[in-house]
Formats: C-alpha cells, structure tokens, sequence
C-alpha cells in the first residue's frame, strides 16, 4: 500500500471504520468490563470486527487499544499486561486486514488529570502514552490516532510521545467538541483554534474530531478546522447522542442519514470520514458508497 | 460581611491560597464557622455550578475552586468538631461499576460535606453490593450513585432492586445522577430522588433526610 499521507496529499478520500465498543457490547462484552481485556480472551472477535469493517470498505481499522495505556489499564489493575494488550491488538486487525487496509493503533485518554487540576506530571502521563505507543509501533501499525481528547494538554503529550517513539509514524489527532452558546468547547475549555494550533504545534499529521454530538455538528466544525489548518481532517462521528430504550442504549442516526452528510464533510475539505460510537458496519458501509460515487462524479 | 464575599469570590476565581487566608482571618474574626461555609465558600461554588451548567466556565475552573473549596473547610473542619454542631447525617456516594468518571459524584461530594452531612465517597467503579454493605454498616439514610454512559447507568436499577430484595427500600433513599441521567429514567427504576446537577442534588438529599 502507498503510504497514507501520499493517497491523502494526491486528494484522495478515505473511508475510516465504525465503533469498537458498540461492536463489543454485542459481543459479549459487560458493562464494568475492560474492553481491552478482550484482546487476552477473545483476540477472535477482533478479528472478526476487523473483518466486518474491512469487508464494509473501510481503508483505516482500528485497534482496540483505546484504553491501552498502563495509566487507563492500572484501573483493572492490567498495566503489568500492557505489551501483551496493545500486540495482540494490533496482530489480530493486520491478519484481517491483509494489507488491504491500514492499521490504525487508538490511543485515548489516560483518564487522569494533570497538574494542577489533578494529580498526575506532565512526566508520569507521557510515559504512559509513550508505553502503549512502543509497542502498537513495534507491532507495526501503519498510523497512531490520538483520540477522544477534551484535554489539549494530555492530546499534545500523546503526539510527542508517538513522535518520539518514531517520527516516521504519521499521528491523527481528535479532539472532542460540545456545541455552547458560544462556539465549540471541549469540556476542558479547548476552543477549535486551540485544538488546531496546539496538535499541529505538537507534531500532528491529521487533525480533526471524533465522538460528539452527531455528524451534523461534525459538518460545521470540519469547515471551523479546514478554515484555519493545511492538514488533512479526519472526521469521526457518533451516530447521534445515545438514548436509552429499555435495557438498550440506542443512537439516532441511521447509516442512510449518516452517509447523507458525506457530501458536505467532503466540501468542508474533510480528508477521512469514519464513525465513533453507535457506528456500525452498515453506516460504514454507507459512507463508502457516498464517498466513491462522489470521486466517480469528480473524476 | 464583605469578607465573605471576598471568600466567595475568590473560591469562584479558584485561588485556594487567597480562600485559606481569608477564611483564617475570619475565623479570627469570630464569624460563626456555619456562616462562614454558608455565606463564604457555599455560596462561591454554588455560583461555580451555575457558571458552570451555563457553559461559562469550564472543568478546569470548577477543579479549582473545588481545590480552594477544600482549603477553607480544612481550617473550619476542627471548629466544627470542637463546638459539637450535629451532623446532618451520613451519605455514602460513588460512581457505578463499571464507570471511572467520578468529577460529578466528587464536586457532590463536595457540596455535601459543604453542608454539613457526613460523606463516605467510594470512589468510581463501585460494585451494587458495596453501596448497600456500606450504607448498613455506617448507619448512612442516603446512597448516591453517578454514571457518565450509558452503558453503565443500568447498574443503578441493580442496586435499587438489591435493596428492595433485601427490605431496605425506603430505609436507605437512593438519589442518583450523570450526564444521560433524566427524571424519567430516575422514575422509572424507583429511584427516591435525581440529581439534575451538584447544587441540587444537595437540595435533594436534605429533603430525603427530612422526609
């Protein structure tokens, strides 16, 4: 496969896959348990949803390593299994993939807070990230997404440590954004400038957001990023704020109207198009024959 | 008392070094400890989670002011002990298994102890059984459970039914809260109370305890 930022650079849109937990939770996977505690125990099911994804178009899977860092992972008290975590992870998506699709290792929170609003250095959190990252590098992912941060902080340590890992690499990074009266925030107070200024500055190759509140919001801040920002944006989209319906947590946004929106992220200069929570493989499905009936009429 | 204002108002601006002095000087100045935490540090965050609920601030100004919250009521603590005010009863609070986001439960946390009542916070990732063991053996009238997903808030009706198994419904008030919680969800499984935000879950627990 040509190297992803080529096929990015030469104008090309890729298609990103769905959710990982939505996928797990019908799988098996309780409430209260480690998602990543699957890749000791059930290193098949990853597999399988790579398969799922790949199978749906997707040009980018993803790892389950979410949750991988030792900080998160000490939660269940699984840091000491971190390496066997993040590898197997990694493993079982490039056997599905088969190089038809890139690996993509996730990276998210470490669930603590820094100085001075919590109690963790600076030191102590990049350390972490740079832990899990090692090993989805050396297990040989083909790109590292920094994803679901609130905090600019704790995003921009993560690319470092990615960065100092190895600078051959390239890093995406995502950004959670609530819509207030004033603009787009992240909970911790991250404007879009901020986020786009800070993740560039800390060495990002591929900005954007993921989560949120559905693709329409996605839609205006693509165009808030793209306004301000040369690099490519990935854009990954929950499908809509979850309700609960009886004992089952639904999302609104079906893969129809999901796949709706494709045109506009495309517009708004949005390089990379996948899903967040409540995804599936039919909403990424859809996405991909938005985005190649899109570059057929282009070309 | 300008004083007070000048506590509030700095708590509100998140400088725990300006609220331990300020509270010191008027502790100094014989101000009644209750009146103190009252009209001083209480009133500073209940304006925090106003400024807060109407997306003016943001977490990090709400983790501060908690911090500075927590310097005042270190020097008032003893005071309270020594002059023998009753306390106000026990609540036994945390974030439901399988759930590690516990800022909502601690800055309620927080507010409780604020006011007077007894706080034994479990922390996150509680299992059901440790509500209610807890709240048997330290006598508390109230447990108070949070969730951030949605796919952990369930946890709440295990809790709930294990206390109507076990004929403590009604004797333990369960209140809960989280970002997807709604009334109606708080209704439907039989939750007493819901906490639509830090400042009125307060409101609810007293009024559990005065029923």
């Amino acid at each position: 496969m040509k190297p992803i930022l080529e096929r990015l650079r030469s104008g090309e849109v890729l298609v990103a896959d769905g959710a990982m937990g939505t996928m797990l939770f019908r799988r098996g996977l309780q409430p209260g348990d480690c998602p990543e505690a699957f890749n000791l125990t059930h290193p098949e099911i990853l597999e399988e949803i790579a398969s799922l994804y790949l199978r749906a178009g997707a040009d980018i899977i993803q790892t389950n390593t979410f949750g991988g860092s030792p900080l998160k992972l000490s939660n269940y008290r699984l840091e000491a299994q971190t390496d066997r975590i993040n590898r197997i992870a990694v493993s079982f998506v490039k056997k599905a993939a088969g190089g038809r699709a890139y690996v993509s290792g996730s990276c998210g929170p470490s669930g603590e807070m820094l100085k001075p609003y919590g109690t963790l250095e600076e030191e102590t959190m990049s350390e972490s990230f740079e832990a899990q990252i090692s090993v989805l590098i050396d297990a040989g992912v083909d790109i590292i997404c920094v994803e679901t941060m609130t905090d600019l902080r704790e995003a921009s340590l993560a690319v470092r440590a990615a960065k100092s890992v190895s600078l051959s690499t390239p890093v995406m990074a995502t950004m959670t954004f609530d819509r207030i009266p004033k603009g787009y925030y992240t909970i911790m107070g991250v404007s879009i400038e901020q986020a786009v200024g800070g993740l560039t500055e800390a060495g990002a190759d591929i900005i954007g957001s993921n989560c949120g509140h559905g693709i329409d919001t996605m839609v205006e801040i693509a165009r808030l990023m793209k306004k301000i920002s040369g690099k490519p944006i990935i854009i990954q989209s929950n499908a809509g704020l979850p309700a609960q319906k009886g004992n089952e947590i639904v999302y609104p946004e079906s893969p129809a109207y999901f796949a709706g929106k494709v045109v506009e992220l495309i517009e708004a200069g949005v390089s990379i198009i996948g899903g967040c929570c409540g995804t599936t493989p039919e909403h990424i499905a859809a996405v991909r024959k938005a985005v190649d009936s899109i570059a057929r009429v282009n070309n | 008392m300008e004083i007070l204002d000048h506590i509030s108002k700095h708590l509100r601006l998140g400088d725990d070094e300006m609220v331990l002095s300020l509270t010191k000087r008027a502790i100094a100045r014989n101000i009644h400890p209750k009146t103190i935490l009252d009209d001083g540090l209480i009133s500073g965050m209940n304006v925090v989670g106003e400024l807060f609920r109407k997306h003016e601030i943001f977490l990090p100004d709400v983790l501060m002011s908690a911090k500075a919250m927590y310097a005042g009521m270190d020097q008032l603590k003893p005071l309270f002990l020594k002059g023998g005010i009753p306390g106000r009863g026990k609540v036994v609070i945390g974030t439901v298994k399988g759930d590690l986001h516990d800022l909502g439960k601690s800055l309620v946390g927080i507010m409780l102890k604020g006011v007077g009542f007894e706080v034994i916070d479990l922390g996150k990732d509680v299992a059901p059984e440790k509500f209610i063991e807890t709240a048997v053996r330290e006598d508390a009238k109230v447990i108070g459970m949070s969730a951030l997903l949605t796919t952990t808030m369930p946890m709440m009706k295990t809790v709930i039914d294990l206390l109507r198994q076990k004929n403590l419904r009604g004797k333990i008030k369960t209140i809960i809260g989280g970002a997807p919680i709604t009334k109606a969800y708080a209704d439907e499984i039989g939750a007493d109370a819901y906490g639509f935000d830090a400042a009125r879950s307060v409101e609810c627990v007293n009024a559990l305890l005065s029923d």
